[in-house]
């Protein structure tokens, strides 16, 4: 059965079908269709069922407010849920599939929940699934799991790919109807660059549809010239397709442009985020009908009268063959007038008022349409769709005349959209007459000036009538011209012919005296399933503020976050509640104003690109090497590298037994690198370290700690004294960046009077360490400099080259072993690497990784920041007394050490522990003492910080920190496990070195 | 110096706008008070450029990278002398001199198009970018920096360990059929 | 998302091109102050419902430390000052008071 009507539909193009499918179903549409006018087009009105009860639905709206028709679009890698069918643009190849139903959209067995419907009111779940407890896990939830959550989760990685996209505007029109139009032209006019966003494929918004006469010509003529004129002019952008999604402080406004959603495939990005940023904002976002509240107003076929007139004009499609109006208000007589211009029988229409005054009516009276005057709808019948209509008096209970028909075009007057506006702050009025909330331009979202940076346009202003929403969005675009900096234009605003119009007559729910059966009936969030009654309900129970009460029914909750419930909810909240509408108020609009894809919000920040990776200049080395990857802040480095058939444990053993019998090499690029010059560098390193900086004669190395202004650890490293007024600071890999900030800062802001300059080093130069007992004769066969121990003792560092390279070498280690590391330009450390391992090869050099690294350095006692600290940990701590200063007057941590609570005896110290039975101590344990604390716990004395199998040594170490525990040595601890069945490991205290105590390996 | 190679290698990638990699660049960071950099950027040729922007004498251009910050760029092999003679132009005044050719990676970006690449990728704004200045920000996850040269030609500076993630956010914006049309 | 206007380069930062760095003003105490001296040095914050003075460090820029007062609930700023000023500046005091008149000053 076709629904469309010969001669309408401005935005279909008869001559080209295109094909998708509907559940299966081969079906047809033509180019310009949506989803839903294709549908419906084909005579399919029903399109999905509601969350709760399971009921069939149809399409009630036309755009971005439509609650019911949501769909499953597309499949596998691009398969997306919750569509709304009126807004997705139909193309060749478009899968839908209605969603929240089982087995099938016409049989459903959720709809049980419809018979029991009494018994399942707002807050059921709150109050039904309390006890017993245990019932909750075993009983609800898996029920309550299996049939609750709106369409299906996408199963596959998202196939498409996203962007973003910044964009820098004076003034941002959002909106690109005949107000966003007209506001955008007067803004131009005023020398402002001007965006404009329009979230359809088209320009114009209602006012084609709607008719009338702007500037002597009908809508369309108008809007096809005025943009023509903004799109030659310079200094305007349009975009078409693009939803303002959000308007956030200081002028930052989210835009969603949908670019290849009908091209799925072409590689284009499929949406992309604008991120805008606007010196003024122009909402020209129009109004939405509301629906009536009378019994079975969810039934398909019930539609809002504005969304008819749409199907009708916009798309040839009407809903039905014979239709009733009902309303409060003239607009909807629009829609009776475009029915029966396109030959579609008019039932009659019903209006709440008691009497008829304005032109619109009369048109209606003199095309022979029925006027039922102070009537109200009492009933629908029908199940899947509307059968008839029972019409009764607007005080009446609720029998009456039946009248005939298959569509119920329904309005209760408009709400301005007023989200945008609102997101920032903007305050809102309610108008009485039009009974509406609109922006109270009085109260507008305030920017950085501390002046109103949002204004309004048109219907979004509550300006409803076409020459007032006309003037007001002109005066709009030139106010927001100047505000941006531009001129106020003189160009007169657009000329329109006004249609006198009728008060509308606020009408919550009809009938008047409807009873508790048909309260029940009347639904006021169709995606939710939220009903009168659920709100009257909410009131009786004591809910008052909207924000409760719509927490508790889940009015507005959904995904169309109650654009048609909104404000019928709180009106009938307030009339239980006994009070007048403001006093109720609204509940918050938040960003964004119609959902958007989580691929636009990730933009292209997936894959490769999800997050910004560190590489060395090896790192393609590692790679091809088997490099088992670690990630180190950003970095990567290699963690261990695994031969074949070797497992991780196995490859970390074999790199520290090569490195302690022969040698091997370390990727130690990532250090950071900082340099620090002028003539009061010593000082100011003086500052930043506990130990002496300013003392290490030219040529030497000094290990160095660092804290923060609160006395705790924050960095380590190795301190170089390049010249007279130069230092070189090495960090560790993660504290690069912020100790070089934390430098700045110092200089900056506390000490800006002293001589001193930084600049970071740690991407000039590639690192590699080669350490172990050969060493010396793998850098001797690179050839070059002298590194001989005469020539460069242990903790010095000389310049020269080493094959060829430019190179800085220094003698320092963290392995224990005879160790230097080679410092080169980045560009060349590729090249070092491999020249390494060629010259390293006949002394059978191996990489090394991050792992063996660090047991190694655990085999020696050295503390490693992240492990031995954790930001509660002071050098004092870690029997480290050798690296504080006492002559120091000051340090950055030397007045937070001097605290109470940092003097304290009994503070947790670092020791080595060795288990009695040479097993190793689980990553984490703690050390338990006697007695148990007040939550019956027993007492904990300490906690082991790192923990190996130390091939070298082959049994467990480790080392951790424990009361008093440097004055405790020799002493047995008992470490708690986590297997459950209390069992402890002991471990004896002892120094923290294990290996090479008198350091003579390094020394050589 | 042959020998130096820089992340991408020289690497090309054609989009709706070409994107490539400019190879090893000197460069040397100086910084000092203003009648420091006054005197170093005598000795190096440019004249002393005003904030947020960038001169040029020969091979050797000056860029404003903070109020005691310039960034020399010039030629990888010719680095070392210039910072020598930097060096030599303020010795024993306060001033710091560091070559840091390796620590960056810089690539260019060919196309009527090619500032909308990095309106994909940064806050900054690009209406009215001109030869001659040059904007540090944030481009997507990674610290950078971009000036244009000519026409429809930028260059984009990033940390070289960075340098590959730039890379390939560089190329995936300029990928066809993602041009933004404005 | 805020912007401010770097005092040193003059840009117009989108607060993703900065880090924050909390309270401005302080007064560093070290040895020889008293522990309640340090105490507040270290964690007494003012945290106003209305003019603040902070830090903000132009971090993907020219990477200078910057002050600003800026109103914590509307986000007003009234200025951006250099990080080298030990009180907020007569001419950022007056931008306040110009709007806040019967603003009472730092607590």
């Amino acid at each position: 059965m076709s629904h469309r009507i010969e001669g309408k539909g401005r935005l279909i193009d008869r001559s080209k079908t295109l094909r998708y499918t509907f559940n299966g179903k081969p079906m047809t549409g033509y180019a310009g269709d949506t989803l839903a006018s294709a549908l419906m087009g084909a005579g399919q009105m029903v399109m999905g069922r509601s969350f709760k009860y399971h009921r069939p639905r149809g399409a009630v709206a036309s755009g971005v407010e439509e609650p019911n028709a949501l769909m499953g679009i597309g499949e596998g890698g691009r398969f997306e849920p919750n569509q709304r069918a009126t807004t997705t643009a139909l193309f060749d190849g478009l899968s839908a599939k209605t969603q929240n139903h089982w087995p099938t959209l016409e049989f459903d067995i959720g709809a049980v929940n419809d018979l029991g419907a009494r018994f399942l009111p707002a807050g059921f779940y709150y109050k039904t699934f309390m006890f017993p407890r245990v019932a909750w896990k075993h009983l609800f939830e898996p029920f309550i799991r299996q049939s609750a959550g709106l369409g299906a989760v996408p199963k596959e990685p998202d196939a498409d790919r996203y962007e973003y996209a910044y964009h820098h505007t004076d003034v941002l029109v959002i909106g690109g109807g005949v107000a966003g139009l007209a506001a955008a032209r007067a803004a131009a006019a005023g020398g402002a660059s001007v965006t404009v966003l329009e979230q359809t494929p088209h320009w114009g918004g209602r006012a084609p549809v709607d008719g009338g006469e702007i500037d002597g010509t009908d809508p369309d003529a108008w809007v096809k010239s005025a943009v023509e004129e903004l799109e030659k002019a310079e200094n305007v952008t349009l975009r078409l397709n693009c939803m303002g999604a959000g308007v956030y402080d200081h002028g930052f406004v989210l835009g969603y442009e949908r670019v290849a959603d009908t091209t799925p495939g072409d590689d284009r990005p499929r949406h992309r985020l604008w991120r805008i940023r606007a010196r003024q904002i122009v909402t020209a976002t129009g109004a939405i009908e509301r629906p009536l509240s009378f019994p079975g107003n969810d039934l398909p076929g019930v539609m809002l009268a504005s969304a008819v007139r749409d199907y009708v004009e916009n798309w040839g499609v009407a809903p039905g063959k014979r239709a009733l109006i009902v309303t409060n208000n003239d607009d909807a007589y629009l829609t009776a007038l475009s029915l029966h211009a396109a030959k579609v029988e008019v039932a009659g229409i019903v209006d709440v008022r008691p009497t008829l005054t304005g032109p619109l009516a009369e048109r209606a009276r003199k095309a022979g349409i029925r006027l039922m005057t102070g009537k109200a709808l009492a009933g629908v019948k029908g199940r899947s769709g509307v059968k008839a209509a029972l019409v009764t008096d607007l005080a009446g209970k609720g029998t009456g005349e039946a009248i005939e028909c298959d569509t119920i075009a329904m309005s209760g007057g408009w709400s301005p959209v007023v989200h945008l506006w609102s997101h920032c702050g903007g305050k809102l009025l309610w108008d009485e007459g039009e009974a509406l909330f609109k922006p109270d331009p009085e109260r507008p979202p305030l920017g950085a000036d501390g002046q109103g940076f949002v204004a309004t346009a048109g219907a979004a202003s509550g300006a409803l009538g076409l020459a007032e929403a006309l003037a007001d969005a002109h005066e709009a675009g030139r106010r927001a011209a100047k505000a941006a900096g531009g001129t106020l234009t003189r160009k007169a605003a657009p000329k329109a012919n006004e249609t006198e119009r009728q008060p509308l007559k606020p009408v919550w729910i009809m009938p008047a005296g409807a009873g508790p059966e048909k309260r029940m009936k009347m639904w006021l969030d169709y995606q939710n399933d939220v009903k009168v009654s659920d709100v009257q309900l909410a009131a009786r129970e004591g809910y008052q503020s909207v924000e409760h009460a719509k927490r508790y029914t889940t009015l507005g909750m959904a995904t169309d976050q109650g654009k048609l419930s909104n404000i019928n909810g709180l009106a009938v909240l307030s009339d239980a509640l006994g009070q007048p509408i403001p006093q109720t108020g609204t509940t918050t609009f938040r960003p964004p104003y119609t959902p958007i894809s989580m691929g636009a919000i990730a933009g292209e920040a997936r894959g490769e690109l999800f997050q910004s990776i560190r590489r060395t200049p090896m790192h393609a080395i590692h790679d091809a090497a088997g490099a088992v990857w670690e990630p180190v802040g950003h970095w990567r480095r290699p963690f261990c590298f695994s031969e074949a058939g070797e497992s991780d444990e196995e490859a970390v053993n074999r790199e520290i037994l090569n490195t302690r019998e022969n040698v091997g090499m370390l990727d130690a690029s990532t250090l950071g690198k900082i340099l620090v010059k002028g003539p009061d560098a010593g000082k100011f390193l003086d500052m930043l370290y506990t130990n002496m900086m300013s003392t290490i004669p030219v040529g030497k190395c000094r290990y160095g700690l660092m804290c923060s202004e609160n006395g705790f650890v924050s960095d380590d490293g190795v301190v170089v004294r390049l010249a007279e007024d130069t230092w070189l600071c090495h960090t560790t890999t993660g504290g690069a960046d912020r100790i070089h900030g934390h430098m700045e800062d110092w200089l900056q802001c506390e000490w800006w009077d002293w001589k001193v300059y930084t600049a970071s080093l740690t991407e000039e130069y590639a690192q590699v360490a080669v350490a172990g007992p050969k060493a010396r004769k793998v850098l001797e066969a690179l050839g070059g400099m002298d590194v001989s121990k005469e020539a460069m003792p242990f903790m010095t560092w000389a310049d020269g080259t080493l094959a060829d390279i430019p190179a800085r070498v220094y003698r320092i280690s963290f392995t224990g072993e005879l160790s230097y590391e080679i410092a080169v330009p980045a560009n060349r450390g590729a090249e070092l690497w491999e020249k390494v391992r060629e010259a390293g090869a006949a002394h059978g050099i191996q990489p090394y990784g991050t792992e063996a690294m660090h047991i190694m350095r655990a085999e020696k006692g050295f503390i490693m920041i992240g492990d031995e600290t954790d930001g509660t940990v002071i050098p004092q701590d870690l029997d480290m007394s050798w690296v504080i200063s006492k002559k120091k007057e000051d340090y950055l941590g030397k007045r937070a050490q001097q605290r109470p609570d940092m003097a304290r005896e009994d503070r947790w110290r670092l020791v080595g522990l060795e288990t009695l039975d040479g097993s190793v101590i689980p990553d984490g344990a703690y050390a338990v003492g006697e007695g148990l604390n007040d939550k019956g716990q027993r007492n904990m004395i300490g906690r082991v910080t790192s923990t190996y199998y130390s091939p070298t040594l082959k049994k467990g170490i480790a080392m951790g920190l424990i009361e008093r525990g440097p004055e405790r040595l020799g002493e047995v601890v008992d470490f708690a496990t986590l297997d459950g069945t209390g069992t402890v490991i002991k471990a004896r205290l002892r120094g923290t070195c294990f290996y090479d105590e008198e350091g003579a390996k390094a020394d050589v | 110096m042959s020998d130096a190679v820089s992340p991408m290698n020289g690497a090309t990638f054609e989009g709706f706008v070409t994107v490539s990699d400019t190879g090893p660049r000197g460069m040397i960071t100086l910084r000092g008070a203003p009648e420091e950099l006054a005197r170093m950027a005598k000795a190096l040729g440019p004249d002393l450029p005003e904030p947020l922007s960038m001169t040029a004498k020969g091979p050797v251009t000056l860029a404003w990278m903070s109020p005691d910050e310039l960034m020399v760029l010039c030629d990888y092999d010719a680095a070392p002398g210039l910072a020598g003679k930097a060096e030599a132009a303020v010795a024993g005044a306060h001033a710091l001199v560091a070559v840091v050719s390796d620590a960056r990676a810089i690539y260019r970006l060919d196309g009527p198009d090619a500032a909308d690449v990095l309106r994909k990728l940064t806050p900054a704004r690009l209406d009215g970018a001109q030869v001659g200045t040059i904007r540090r920000t944030r481009l997507a996850q990674s610290a950078g920096a971009f000036w244009m040269t000519g026409p429809g030609l930028f260059e984009v500076m990033c940390f070289r360990s960075e340098g590959q993630y730039v890379w390939t956010l560089l190329c995936n914006a300029a990928r066809p059929g993602s041009e933004l049309n404005l | 998302m805020l912007i401010l206007t770097c005092p040193y380069c003059g840009v117009e930062a989108d607060e993703t091109e900065l880090a924050p760095g909390g309270e401005a003003h302080l007064k560093r105490a070290t040895v020889g102050d008293s522990d309640e001296a340090f105490e507040a040095y270290l964690f007494a914050r003012e945290n106003p419902k209305g003019v603040h003075f902070e830090r903000w460090r132009h971090a993907y820029g020219c990477g200078k430390w910057f002050l600003a007062a800026r109103h914590t609930v509307t986000l007003e700023v009234y200025g951006t000052y250099p990080a080298q000023t030990p009180e907020p500046p007569k001419d950022i005091i007056a931008a306040v008071k110009k709007r806040l008149p019967d603003w009472e000053g730092r607590g």
